[in-house]
Parts: structure tokens; C-alpha cells; sequence
């Protein structure tokens, strides 16, 4: 296969740490994954026999639930942990608490958790390959993954592509995640969101075009990538309210033409519709966030086979 | 100990209080400099020597910055260890920040301390006592009674007074009491839950950051305040070039405004949360030894803060000593606790600043030994005949590796571990009496 003449890392933290080679590599592996989910018996043994740890320290539905079904596909057994569910609420600390789920000795750990680097922090620590599965405003590289390879069955490719990134880039992993895989991969990237929804440094670090409006991101887009308006979090504070913001940043029809014909919409979900876009453009033929969720099984598929796979031919060794 | 008179024989003693920079001999006795005489010159006769050929010999250096825990977080540091820790850096004499716990509120207190501390060995000891009353912000504290007992300072470190008309009755009143004003100056509400420096890094990190306006608003109000009043004010472990240019433009107005830095700002920027390349393994970065408040800084600000070692704009050379022990440390980043161990590389950093910059022996003794003494004002800073015997001797020429893992000091939280340094600490003398050597 196509993967064998890379290097893998022990842990999949950010998309930073890949190559064009090692990202077009996933999304092969994951092409090859998809296939399983549409056959009638959806299962093959590639890691029978292996424990996946599911650790949400933050609270997710579908991320677990994508990761969950992506392990029993390739019939890892999984158990799921949650922070409300462990000893984490009784004043455990988090490497105590992974430290004992390593003594169980997982062949891979699934870790989402609300504080940025907690997963290279476990990775330091922990012999098992660490999966981040979100880790506070830092990195989403399972989500920018699958949004790569809804992006590139639709459109064929990555490279040249033009794709527009809104809504609050501040505190979305999603964005930052996405931002390295798109560059990395040749497209050019435009973010807008409103101004208190904005960090400095983006165009400097990522090498994106900023906008505080939503339509110059959008003239001539191919794919939008619409992001989750944390309302119960942000309300009042980071912006005046959910109304405003659907007039001004929300997508609609009108908007959705400023960019290209067939513009791919994506959206990491859960949408609030009626904010983050119409629900006319949520049914839309453009719109792939049923699709995106369909990839993702297939991109952890793949990413847990190739990280677990890894760990063996190198003997799952400590790292210094 | 030196029971009996000594003579440290064949030093190049580096004062600039006495403009001297030269091989002389110096005897010290009854815990005092008795004389200082060109090289060679006295006779040991039946006094003990101590050969210095090839050492520097500088007034003792004064750490007006540190956390020693004690009361209350003796797990951390104590007393003993914080000012044994102080002495194996060359320190004589510190001033601790009152944010104990309980914080240090009353006369007894300091009473209390400093008694246990005539027993510690190492260094001396200073204290400050909280600005106000449990360090609340609220109202000031009976700055009279814990002149009386043997305070030097106030100070609310480790937040900001954020009320302005308690920051103006605290300088009016402890300027009549002979206390020394201290500001942690952090407006918090402009960035709140800010951990690290905002811009490049805290976006690519995801980390919440807080922009150098943070300190830059406090700093203008402390300053306005103390030129309202009149009255000294200094501001604690200045990081960000903003700040410095609203100090330098207010020492040359007429205020009277000192203030500090420590090392970490003077070698360390915020790129260097990011961790060393390559990015490959995914697991640099976020480094809790890199965490601290004020915040590193950019390139931009290391830079105007060496020039303000230059050009006199900061007065002081303070660690900021933070012990923490590996429970608040070894964690994820949000978790752990703001701060970091100094005392032990505090003069080898800058040291280094010598090599690398403009900086003179003679301002790196103003910057350590002279002006917090006179900032605090406490004998030491200078070894003219009749000065406290307080002194340090450091070996110019001297390379090693210093490991957090042989520290004095309770904790290990340094992000210097490992560093190649050079000036080492061979001697530190304090009241005639050698607390620490080396070896």
C-alpha cells in the first residue's frame, strides 16, 4: 500500500506534522476504508483484537460516535469514557487518570479535551498511540481530515482550490486544523468572522486571507466551510446575538452566489440552523455535511489502522 | 563561618558605588569590610584567607523578587530551602512577596518570619507585607505596625490593586512609613483568563492570550497615581517594550518610578512555546516551565528590555522566583500554575548579557547588588569599609551545566534545566559568614 514507504508519528496531534505525501496518503487509505461502510457485512478484522479507548473529557456526540463506529468496523473492541463518567470529577488528574487507562493497555487512545495540548501533553507520557480527537481551540485533525476527502471526492482535487473558512476562527480547532491541511495540500484560504470572533497572527502563521465580512471570503469560492456558533457559550459577549449575526455572516442564497456555481458547504455540526446557514442551503445539493459525516468514519478507520499499525512494526516504543 | 577576621585576597572587586574596578584585597571583620588595600597588600598573619586570584568579588546580590511559600505552601518552599536556594545563587539577601498563606498581613507575622529566618542559614531575609488586607484590594493594611516589625514592603503580587483610589491612599501612606510601594501591574479585565502573550503563538497554540496592553494599562495608572501623589512606586517584573517606554517617558518627567526584570524575559520569547522543530512527533510545546505571569514576550520586547538594562530605565534584576511542585506543574497547560524557579540561574543569565551585549560588570552590579539596595533601602550594594560583609565571589571563567535536579531549591519548575551557563557562584558571604560554596 501506499503508506509503507512514509515515517508515521507515534501520535496524530495537529496536521502539522504531515507532509502532502502523508496527507494524500490518508485520504487514499481512507478511499480504501469508505468501501467497507457500504458493503453489506460493514466489518473487517484488521485490528480484531486491539482496544481502543474512546477518552471524552469534553462533551461530543458525533466525534465519539464516528471514532466508535470506525474501531468496531475494523472490529477493535472500544470503551468509551467520558469525564462525568470517570474519576476525573472527583479530582483526578488527567495523566492519573491515563496513566490508568495505559495500565489496561490500549492499542490506541482517543482523547477529546476542552484544554489546548492536553493530548501532546499525554503523549509525552503514554506509550500507546494518542489520537487527538479535538483539544480546546488548538486542533481538530480527524475533522480537517474528513473535510479534505468530502472536498476532494466532490471536486477532485485540493490543490488550486479556493476555500472560504467562516465564523468564530478564535475559538474553532476545526479552522485551525483545516487551515494547515488546505495550505499544506495547495489551496488558497480565506476566514472571515466578526472582529471579536478573530485572533491576530492568522494570514502570518497559516498564510490566509483575513476578511471581517463574509462575502469578499466567499467571491469565487469553491467550498465554504461554515463553523458552529457556540451560542450557549458566547452569547452577548463575543457578539450580540444570534439575529445579527445570521444577517450579517450566516449563509444564504444570496450570499452562497458570490461564490462559485456548485460551491461545496460544509459544516462540522451539530448546525444551528437558522445561524450558521439557512435551512434551505443546509438541503441544498451543494451541501455535504451528510457526506462529511460519512467520511469521517472512513478517515478514523483509516487513521487508526495506520497509527495502531505503526506502533506495532515499531515496537511501540517510549519516547525519550 | 568565618570565626575569626578574614582576608579575601587578590579579587577584582567590580563596586560602582566606590567606582572601583580592580584587584585589591579586602578584610573583613565583625561581619563588617574593614578595609579594602590594593592586591597584595595585607598580611594574613592569623587571619583566614581566602584566595580569589581569577575571582570576582561583588557587593552581594539582592534579590528584591521572590516566593518563598512559607507560611502555608512549605511543600513548595520554606524558609530554609527558598534561602539556602537564594544563597547557592549569590544571593545575600531577598525580599519575599507576602502571598502566602495566609497571606502576611500583620506585624506578628513578620516578626515571626524573620526570627525563623535569623536561624535559616543562607541568605537574608526581607519581607514584604501585603498592600491590603488579604491582598483583596480593599483596604490597606497597618502600615505603621509592620514598619515597627521589620517590613520593607507592600505589595498585593500576584494581582493588581485595581482600585485607584486604594493604590493612591497606599502610596501616600507608605511613603510616610518608609515602606516601599510594589505594583504586579496586570489589568486582567482587558484579556481575562489570558495565559500566554497574545498574537502569533496563543493563536497557533489555541491558548487564550493577554496582549502586553494588560500590563501597559496598569502600569499607566500606577504611574499616574504616583505622580499624583509624589510618591515612590515600583513596578514589578516588567516584560513588555509598551510598558517600558511609559516608565522611561515617566523617570524622565520627574516621577519617581523604579522598577524591574527578570531573567526569563531577558532570554526567553514566546516562540519558544512552540518547542524545537520538527513537528514531526506532534508532542513539543506547551512546556508548563514556560508559564508564567507576566506572560513571555515577543523578540520585539526582549530586545527594549535589554536596552532598557542599558540605558537605566530598568533599575533591577529580580527573579521572580515561583516555586511549584510537579502536582501544579505536571499538566495539561491550562492547569498548571503561573511561574517559575530563578534564584539559582538568575546570575548566570545575566552574566551571559555581558558576552552577548553591551552590558558592563559594573551595571550588572548596579542592576543585582546596588540599586536593590538602595531601591529597598538596606545596607549592602556597595563593600566600601565599614559595609556589612555581604559579598559574592564568582568565578568569570567557569562553564557548567546546571540541573534543576541538584536545586537548593524545593521545586524543579525551570525551564533552564540543562542550560550551559557560565559565572559561576564559587562563594556567598553574608554578615562575615559563608552560607554557601560551591563543591
Amino acid at each position: 500500500m501506499l503508506y509503507e514507504h512514509l515515517l508515521w508519528p507515534k501520535d496524530l496531534i495537529d496536521l502539522d506534522q504531515f507532509t502532502t505525501e502523508h496527507l494524500t496518503a490518508v485520504l487514499d487509505a481512507a478511499e480504501n476504508f469508505r468501501e467497507v461502510s457500504e458493503r453489506e457485512i460493514k466489518k473487517v478484522p484488521t485490528l480484531k483484537g486491539k482496544l481502543v479507548v474512546l477518552f471524552f473529557h469534553e462533551n461530543s456526540t458525533r466525534t465519539r460516535l464516528s471514532f466508535e463506529v470506525a474501531a468496531k468496523r475494523l472490529s477493535a473492541d472500544t470503551i468509551a469514557l467520558s469525564a462525568s463518567g470517570s474519576s476525573m470529577s472527583k479530582g483526578e488528574t488527567l495523566l492519573d487518570t491515563a496513566r490508568n487507562i495505559e495500565a489496561m493497555n490500549p492499542d490506541a487512545l482517543v482523547i477529546r479535551h476542552s484544554a489546548s495540548g492536553a493530548p501532546s501533553y499525554l503523549g509525552r507520557r503514554l506509550k500507546c498511540p494518542i489520537l487527538n480527537a479535538g483539544d480546546g481551540a488548538h486542533a481538530h485533525p480527524t475533522q480537517a481530515l474528513l473535510d479534505l476527502m468530502t472536498i476532494r471526492r466532490r471536486l477532485g482535487r485540493i490543490e488550486g482550490l479556493k476555500v472560504a473558512i467562516i465564523g468564530d476562527i478564535a475559538h474553532s480547532r476545526v479552522a485551525r486544523s483545516n487551515m494547515i491541511g488546505l495550505k499544506t495540500l495547495g489551496a488558497m484560504v480565506t476566514v472571515a468572522g466578526p472582529p471579536s470572533m478573530m485572533v491576530g497572527g492568522l494570514s502570518d502563521e497559516y498564510g490566509v486571507q483575513v476578511y471581517s465580512r463574509p462575502e469578499p471570503a466567499l467571491d469565487g469560492a469553491d467550498v465554504v466551510i461554515m463553523l458552529r456558533i457556540q451560542l450557549e457559550r458566547q452569547s452577548g459577549r463575543l457578539f450580540p446575538g444570534a439575529r445579527e449575526y445570521a444577517r450579517v455572516y450566516g449563509l444564504n442564497a444570496q450570499r452562497l452566489a458570490l461564490a462559485k456555481p456548485g460551491c461545496l458547504v460544509l459544516h462540522p455540526g451539530p448546525v444551528n440552523q437558522g445561524v450558521e446557514m439557512t435551512p434551505e442551503i443546509y438541503d441544498c445539493p451543494q451541501s455535504v455535511i451528510l457526506d462529511q459525516v460519512t467520511n469521517g468514519v472512513a478517515i478514523r478507520m483509516a487513521l487508526l489502522f495506520l497509527l495502531v499499525d505503526n506502533s506495532e512494526r515499531k515496537g511501540s516504543q517510549p519516547l525519550a | 563561618m568565618l570565626p575569626k577576621p578574614a582576608v579575601i585576597k587578590n579579587g577584582r572587586l567590580i563596586d560602582p558605588l566606590q567606582g572601583l574596578d580592580q584587584k585589591v584585597d579586602l578584610l573583613i571583620e565583625d561581619g563588617l569590610v574593614a578595609s579594602v588595600e590594593r592586591a597584595n597588600s595585607i598580611e594574613a598573619s592569623d587571619r583566614q584567607v581566602i584566595e580569589a586570584e581569577g575571582l570576582w568579588v561583588l557587593p552581594g546580590l539582592i534579590d528584591l523578587h521572590v516566593h518563598l511559600r512559607d507560611p502555608g505552601q512549605e511543600y513548595k518552599e520554606d524558609l530554609v530551602s527558598g534561602l539556602t536556594a537564594a544563597a547557592a545563587g549569590g544571593f545575600t539577601a531577598v525580599l519575599a512577596m507576602p502571598n502566602t498563606s495566609p497571606s502576611i498581613d500583620r506585624a506578628d507575622q513578620v516578626e515571626s518570619l524573620l526570627s525563623r529566618a535569623a536561624n535559616a542559614g543562607g541568605a537574608r531575609l526581607y519581607q514584604s507585607a501585603a498592600m491590603t488586607r488579604g491582598r483583596a484590594g480593599q483596604e490597606i493594611n497597618e502600615y505603621y505596625d509592620l514598619q515597627k516589625s521589620g517590613a520593607k514592603a507592600v505589595t498585593d503580587d500576584g494581582s493588581w490593586v485595581a482600585d485607584a483610589s486604594v493604590m493612591r491612599r497606599a502610596l501616600d501612606y507608605a511613603s510616610v512609613c518608609g515602606l516601599l510601594p510594589l505594583s504586579h501591574a496586570e489589568e486582567s479585565t482587558l484579556a481575562p483568563g489570558g495565559m500566554i502573550h497574545e498574537g502569533r503563538v496563543s493563536t497557533k497554540l489555541g491558548l487564550p492570550g493577554q496582549p502586553s496592553e494588560v500590563e501597559a494599562i496598569a502600569v499607566y495608572r500606577d504611574l499616574a497615581v504616583a505622580a499624583l501623589t509624589g510618591k515612590p512606586i515600583h513596578i514589578c517584573h516588567v516584560s513588555s517594550a509598551q510598558a517600558l517606554v511609559l516608565i522611561r517617558e515617566a523617570k524622565t518627567k520627574g516621577v519617581k518610578v523604579t522598577c524591574e526584570t527578570a531573567p526569563h524575559y531577558l532570554h526567553l520569547t514566546e516562540r519558544d512555546l512552540l518547542g524545537s522543530e520538527p513537528r514531526f512527533e506532534g508532542l513539543a510545546g506547551y512546556d508548563t516551565n514556560l508559564k508564567m505571569k507576566p506572560p513571555l514576550r515577543t523578540q520585539q520586547d526582549l530586545q527594549a528590555l535589554r536596552q532598557g538594562l542599558l540605558d537605566g530605565t530598568i533599575d533591577v534584576i529580580a527573579t521572580d522566583h515561583a516555586p511549584h511542585s510537579v502536582l501544579e506543574k505536571d499538566s495539561e497547560f491550562s492547569e498548571a500554575a503561573f511561574g517559575i524557579t530563578g534564584l539559582e540561574t538568575s546570575f548566570s543569565l545575566i552574566f551571559e548579557l555581558i558576552k552577548t551585549m553591551a552590558l558592563t560588570p559594573a551595571r550588572l552590579v548596579e542592576l543585582m547588588s546596588a540599586r536593590p539596595a538602595k531601591i529597598l533601602n538596606v545596607p549592602g550594594g556597595t563593600l566600601r569599609p565599614g559595609s556589612i560583609a555581604d559579598l559574592t565571589l564568582i568565578d568569570p571563567a567557569q562553564e557548567y551545566v546546571f540541573e534543576a535536579s541538584q536545586s537548593k531549591s524545593k521545586s524543579r519548575n525551570t525551564p533552564f534545566d540543562g542550560r550551559k551557563l557560565t559565572g559561576r557562584v564559587i562563594k556567598t558571604i553574608v554578615g562575615g559568614h559563608i552560607r554557601y560554596q560551591v563543591g
